[in-house]
């Protein structure tokens, strides 16, 4: 799976960071998402999907294996 | 405040917990349809947005649906009216450009970290409201002694009210917040409430601490005006009183009324975000968000929206939308979380959110370890409701212990 986050769309709510840390950050300048791993742990692929899901946003996409899930 | 004798919106009319009958009919019919929401009082017809997706996309567009108020009444959405100095500083009548440029320098005072220093103070708050409860003695009423009175002290820390001020400060908000917006009429106490905003400004404008107000001066002093720095204080009082008061409240009586779900987050913190999750999808306090104007004709859930029509969205109806989630009526408290909207979706998404699910998650934990036995001193359905406000909420929650 590969992440995509759309800095430009962000509200900067903060919804990825507290729901999967080891992928999303927070920016303290901007308040807007940082990637941290483009390419996350297979483990992680579910969260990764409900962060996209549910960001207020649309500011992240998916691609990639796994990008669908199941 | 609306007349006593004047209907309740359509939109806004519920029946305990979900939302009401003749509401849930319209629903029925599609994702999209054309009512007036106050029927026989001379409400103009709109359309009433009630499909999740459907309310996704309308949220979603800011290009093609404004959320600017038309402040004379022959200007086109979007236009250029001069905004009433009431106005100013409300970013939910605000669109792009105007809305990116103050948001751009607000989002950063509001991030996750950010509103996680505010923690300990929030947890003092609580406390304190939870002694004034117990002190109080049982029964006492919950709508008062707590969810109507966490919110506002927790704003007065968010904006940096000095402590001795905040009882005259919320007194005067309330009276200011009363009197409608956009109105020119204030009564005096709602005048002085902005003039103690614009005391406070100038105050961090000099001497800015490290509170929101003078974080923003800091960063940004030049940028912002001293009207924008007021209506954006008023903004948060407007989006954070009755909104979470309404939470607080019904929260706590879905939770007394679903004990085993009750047990689940009292002996489990860690299934807490996910309950407030659940509860904020649930119960979907606030009714609708900022009226939208289309910009252009628009095809919407098979219906054509013509350029200049008004478009409201339900959020309890498109909380419960079966696209969404299995069973939406029933309350789960351990529901994988869902894309809700309960914060509104697109650039106009709640900025407070963070702060939001923080207050709720400490408030309602607190609650249940202060009080373990706590239940309803009367009967559920004698439980008044709060029906005419932006937020639903309970009126009156007498509770024991």
């Amino acid at each position: 799976m590969e992440v995509h986050v759309d800095r430009g769309r962000c509200a900067g709510s903060g919804l990825c960071m507290s729901y999967v840390p080891a992928v999303f950050d927070q920016s303290e300048d901007d308040g807007k998402v940082l990637l941290k791993a483009a390419r996350p742990e297979p483990g992680t692929a579910a969260a990764v999907r409900g962060a996209a899901a549910r960001c207020p946003a649309g500011a992240i996409t998916l691609s990639g294996g796994d990008a669908h899930g199941r | 405040m609306p007349h006593e004798s004047t209907p309740v919106p359509l939109h806004t009319r519920r029946t305990h917990f979900d939302p009401a009958d003749d509401l849930r009919r319209l629903a029925a019919d599609g994702p999209v349809t054309r009512v007036s929401l106050a029927p026989g009082a001379g409400g103009e017809p709109l359309w009433l947005v009630t499909g999740h997706e459907e309310v996704r996309r309308v949220l979603g567009d800011h290009t093609r649906f404004s959320t600017r108020r038309r402040f004379g009444s022959r200007e086109p959405a979007g236009g250029d009216g001069e905004r009433p100095d009431e106005g100013v500083g409300l970013l939910m009548d605000y669109d792009p450009p105007e809305h990116t440029r103050l948001r751009k320098m607000l989002t950063p005072e509001f991030t996750v970290r950010r509103m996680r220093r505010l923690q300990p103070r929030i947890e003092n708050i609580v406390a304190e409201r939870l002694d004034a409860m117990e002190r109080a003695g049982h029964p006492a009423d919950l709508a008062e002694l707590f969810a109507s009175a966490i919110p506002g002290p927790v704003l007065c820390e968010l904006i940096g009210v000095p402590r001795d001020d905040r009882d005259d400060f919320l007194r005067r908000c309330h009276a200011h917040l009363a009197t409608g917006r956009g109105r020119q009429e204030r009564t005096a106490a709602g005048s002085a409430f902005t003039r103690y905003l614009a005391a406070l400004v100038a105050r961090q404008r000099k001497n800015p601490d490290d509170g929101f107000l003078g974080m923003l001066v800091r960063d940004h002093g030049g940028d912002f005006t001293d009207k924008e720095l007021r209506g954006i204080c008023i903004l948060l009082m407007l989006a954070g009183l009755d909104n979470i008061s309404g939470m607080l409240g019904l929260g706590a009586l879905a939770l007394l009324e679903n004990p085993d779900q009750l047990a689940l987050v009292r002996d489990d913190p860690a299934a807490l975000d996910r309950a407030v999750e659940e509860l904020l999808r649930y119960l979907s306090v606030p009714h609708a968000p900022t009226p939208r104007t289309a910009v252009e004709d628009i095809t919407l859930g098979g219906r054509l929206i013509r350029a200049g029509d008004t478009v409201v969205c339900s959020i309890p109806l498109a909380n419960r939308d079966p696209h969404l989630t299995a069973e939406p009526d029933r309350l789960d408290l351990t529901r994988e979380p869902v894309p809700h909207v309960a914060f509104g979706h697109g650039i106009h998404h709640c900025i407070g959110a963070a702060l939001a699910r923080m207050e709720l998650r400490i408030a309602y934990t607190a609650l249940l370890r202060r009080f373990p036995g706590l239940r309803l001193a009367v009967p559920a359905q004698d439980v008044a409701f709060r029906v005419r406000s932006t937020a639903y909420g309970v009126e009156r929650l007498p509770v024991t212990w």
